[in-house]
């Protein structure tokens, strides 16, 4: 068996592209003026800010003045949460989210809630999707932020925005979406959609890390996230991490440019993944809805076996993936959101994430079904609960 | 995260199987915590002369489950019973703090095994079960999100329960 590297993780981040690093590397050292000084090279770091602004922009159906820069995704739902809430407190305080948010969208409303605000979790249905209708029968008087996530992360479930972005725009209720998945792997037009707030990540679509974006439709009353100097038009003040910056732009110009090549090869590697683990091993259920679904994105739940000891043995044949389950979260609890799709206990901790990325080729879905299938053999070989499955008794 | 040894007793388990016929069986842990240990004892003589262990759970589950099966191998039923969680831990070089309840749960398969043979052999029992905090999730979960957690705080709980 022949040993490779094989980095089926790209939702957790992506290499940066080499066209991005060199776009990059002249603002750490010969580029390295402060865009807020008025000399040329300070000049030229602003040029460069306002250049990846508006290639933001266009990838998303935004105007440039519309996108604010931040330090990462989970600062963009932080700002975008906290600064609706608080600007809009006088009006009400109650907020509609869905139990399948990301931790930085989820831990705010929690604290938030701390605050004083109501919010409103909404359940999904088992292939993690978010129904229209419910976000529409949760709306209150005092609503006045509803935020549900554009894919998610663990079981790359793409939630119907347009719908529920209609039934906000109707309401004239603010609408955030948390597209940090999303961003650079499917179309997102905030316009078509009727989104008020989006957040995004570099490094999940090759882009740097420690930068992301908030889109601010114009006109929307939101606090400033950090005070201080005018940068960012005072909303979000900081010295810009101009290379960052310039990063960001360089790897939403490439994505939205390849976006639909990017998705036709990532679906067929995800398909034929789904495909061949289903036909080869025994046990084993797909998470998260199979169309709707990330390109890059395929989640299994082994049962019998438990999450950590399959990533390491993975990991020792060179296979970096990721897992649901509780050993590798530091808690006891399984992912929220394999418990919120009805997965039990016991077979939410038997989950792999597998998400791939352009470099994946085909030959590394070949070493991943050479390497997968005996070490779920020998993981369950090893499990006390496999044995009665083996003397025909299901019922654990 | 985990320690040499930790990674060896996963990626090549000591004593993994079943005895037939064993002299005492003993299975703790919980599906819905994602670790259940089950461990076979064959005693002579009161003395420990082969066990072996399934578990299923994650690296350390495994790891501490095959160095307490090297661990009691050729040891008394009394001497056995004094194994400890923080030994079997110190025997794999240590644990991480949140796996710490992988190693507790190796000490209780041991304990639940000898039980389930002292039972069978109408000998009366020595009080060993401490199953409350190895079979309830609740019971132990704030213990992860416990910065202060250090090696012994798992077994001082343990101990005051019963």
């Amino acid at each position: 068996m022949t040993e490779r590297y094989v980095y089926l993780d790209h939702a957790a981040t992506t290499p940066v592209k080499e066209e991005v690093l060199e776009a990059m590397l002249p603002f750490f050292k010969d580029k390295f003026g402060n865009p807020s000084s008025i000399y040329s090279i300070g000049r030229e770091s602003k040029k460069a800010i306002e250049d990846a602004r508006e290639k933001v922009a266009a990838a998303i159906g935004a105007q440039s003045k519309e996108i604010f820069f931040t330090g990462s995704g989970t600062e963009a739902d932080n700002w975008a949460i906290k600064g609706i809430a608080y600007a809009n407190r006088q009006k009400g305080n109650h907020i509609i989210t869905s139990s399948i948010e990301h931790h930085a969208v989820l831990h705010t409303c929690q604290y938030l809630e701390s605050d004083g605000f109501e919010v409103t979790y909404l359940p999904v249905d088992e292939n993690g999707l978010v129904d229209p209708e419910q976000v529409r029968n949760a709306i209150k008087p005092n609503t006045t932020l509803i935020t549900i996530m554009f894919a998610n992360n663990e079981i790359g479930t793409i939630q119907p925005i347009a719908e529920i972005g209609k039934i906000a725009r109707e309401k004239g209720i603010c609408f955030h979406t948390d597209a940090v998945q999303a961003v650079g792997s499917v179309h997102i037009n905030v316009e078509d959609m009727n989104i008020d707030l989006l957040s995004m990540s570099a490094h999940k679509f090759y882009g740097p890390k420690g930068v992301g974006a908030l889109y601010i439709r114009k006109g929307t009353k939101i606090t400033s996230f950090l005070h201080g100097g005018a940068q960012e038009r005072a909303r979000r003040a900081s010295t810009e991490n101009v290379a960052g910056i310039v990063g960001l732009g360089k790897a939403i110009e490439l994505a939205a440019r390849n976006i639909d090549e990017n998705a036709k090869k990532l679906m067929e590697l995800r398909d034929r993944t789904i495909e061949e683990v289903i036909k080869k091993i025994p046990f084993v259920r797909l998470n998260g809805d199979r169309n709707r679904r990330l390109p890059g994105n395929v989640n299994f739940s082994f049962e019998y076996i438990e999450g950590e000891s399959l990533l390491l043995m993975l990991d020792m044949k060179g296979i970096a993936a990721s897992s649901g389950s509780a050993c590798t979260s530091g808690s006891l609890d399984p992912s929220h959101v394999l418990l919120a799709i009805g997965l039990p206990h016991e077979i939410a901790h038997g989950s792999l994430r597998l998400t791939f990325g352009v470099d994946n080729t085909h030959e590394d879905i070949d070493y991943l079904m050479e390497v997968l299938p005996p070490i779920v053999e020998r993981l369950r070989e090893m499990s006390p609960l496999y044995e009665n499955v083996k003397r025909g008794n299901k019922n654990v | 995260m985990y320690s040499e040894k930790v990674m060896d007793h996963f990626m090549n388990p000591r004593n993994v199987g079943e005895i037939e016929n064993a002299d005492g069986v003993g299975q703790v842990g919980n599906p819905k915590c994602g670790d259940i240990m089950k461990m076979y004892l064959k005693i002579e003589n009161n003395v420990i002369v082969d066990a072996k262990f399934k578990t299923f759970g994650c690296g350390a589950a495994v790891a501490t489950s095959s160095m307490a099966t090297e661990m009691i191998k050729g040891k008394t039923v009394e001497e056995a019973l004094k194994i400890t969680n923080k030994a079997v831990a110190d025997a794999l070089d240590g644990l991480p703090p949140v796996k710490m309840h992988c190693s507790n749960l190796a000490e209780e398969a041991i304990k639940a095994a000898i039980e389930d043979y002292l039972k069978k052999n109408g000998i009366t029992s020595v009080s060993t079960d401490c199953n409350i905090c190895c079979k309830k999730c609740d019971d132990f979960e704030h213990e992860h999100y416990d910065d202060e957690q250090d090696d012994g705080t798992e077994m001082d709980k343990c101990q005051r329960r019963k």
